[in-house]
């Protein structure tokens, strides 16, 4: 009995008997860790929902087909993939911008952070620029939420199917794609703004005074979720 | 504040792991899988190397591949500790759930189409 006492008294030191964060990462990593988790089954729910109607249909438009031009320069046709092709590489090129961001914070190079954060934003804002010309695109081609080209224009973008089963298809495709994308350019779009608020906060010494850079690194995680998702948009939209 | 200093200074030896180099090789690695991609889906598919069939599949697995690589090093996931890492990919159960419940579910949903 008297031994059960003394086990009690004893200070426990494993993770998980309390007094400090099993986890050993500061509260906001965390928090921001649980909302892209969140956001993973948000994203999750849209794609899923894209794909159930998708095999649901007898007839769907083909990618290589709707997705053959690149908006921006004279090629209209026979090019498919290679401006969605720019755009991926945009996004992970500003994920590696930004993953050196974090790693100048680890050594406090305020300098070093800044030019990567900057290159961070830039990249952004080139994504955005491509999915505004994408858009702009299929706007122009007939396809937005609610309205998609007219039957005989639709045909070029089908392997075959009536054009009944083409109309209904070609508007469940026009309504996914501008919400999905939509959703992750939004994301972007927010990404970009959060990042040039703390591109501001390192330029003041906000970080230097506080003694760490940690919050580089939780922007850091925003900015690579939104690189995450856009590697699945761009399997099941362009690809598959 | 003074915790978060205090936390990081805990860290720093783990995170020491995600180095230039190595930022670099994942970032090579990502090229490298998006390339392949594009080679299946501009060569390989169209020339009827591999059928369509075929090929879904593999990008897929090549998606999560990468995956894998953006949230285990950009992410830092795979340097952290164990708990926060299941505390963030155990709820993706509930994902794959919603996998297997609507593409079952929208096998029954072809026959209320036109």
């Amino acid at each position: 009995m008297s031994t059960a006492v003394s086990q009690i008294d004893e200070v426990k030191t494993t993770p998980w008997s309390g007094g400090r964060s099993p986890f050993n990462v500061e509260y906001g990593k965390i928090m921001m860790w649980f909302f892209l988790l969140s956001d993973a089954f948000t994203f999750s729910s849209l794609l899923i929902s894209y794909g159930a109607l998708r095999f649901s249909a007898a007839v769907w438009p083909a990618a290589d087909k709707v997705f053959q031009s690149v908006p921006g320069t004279s090629i209209d046709h026979g090019a498919p993939l290679v401006f969605v092709g720019i755009m991926t590489f945009i996004l992970i090129l500003s994920s590696v911008t930004m993953v050196l961001a974090v790693e100048a914070g680890h050594r406090n190079s305020r300098k070093e952070v800044v030019t990567w954060m900057i290159l961070t934003v830039i990249g952004g804002f080139m994504f955005l620029g491509c999915q505004a010309l994408e858009w702009n695109h299929l706007h122009h081609e007939g396809f937005w939420w609610g309205s998609t080209p007219s039957a005989e224009a639709l045909k070029e973008f089908f392997n075959g199917g009536t054009a009944a089963a083409q109309h209904l298809t070609a508007q469940e495709f026009a309504n996914l794609f501008f919400t999905i994308t939509g959703f992750h350019g939004f994301h972007v779009f927010t990404g970009v703004i959060i990042n040039i608020i703390i591109t501001v906060n390192v330029l003041m010494g906000t970080y230097d005074k506080r003694g760490s850079y940690l919050m580089v690194e939780k922007v850091g995680l925003y900015w690579h979720f939104v690189d995450l998702v856009w590697v699945f948009v761009f399997t099941f939209f362009y690809l598959v | 504040m003074s915790t978060e200093s205090h936390e990081v200074h805990h860290e720093e030896g783990e995170h020491q792991s995600m180095t230039k180099g190595r930022i670099i090789k994942v970032a090579l690695i990502l090229s490298a899988i998006t390339a392949v991609e594009f080679i299946i889906a501009l060569i390989l598919v169209p020339k009827g190397i591999v059928p369509i069939h075929y090929a879904n599949p593999v990008y897929i697995v090549l998606t999560l591949l990468k995956a894998f690589y953006i949230v285990a090093f950009f992410m830092h996931l795979k340097f952290e500790k164990l708990g926060l890492a299941l505390a963030i990919i155990v709820p993706i159960l509930f994902i794959i759930g919603l996998i297997l419940v609507l593409t079952n579910e929208s096998h029954h949903w072809v026959d209320l189409r036109v």
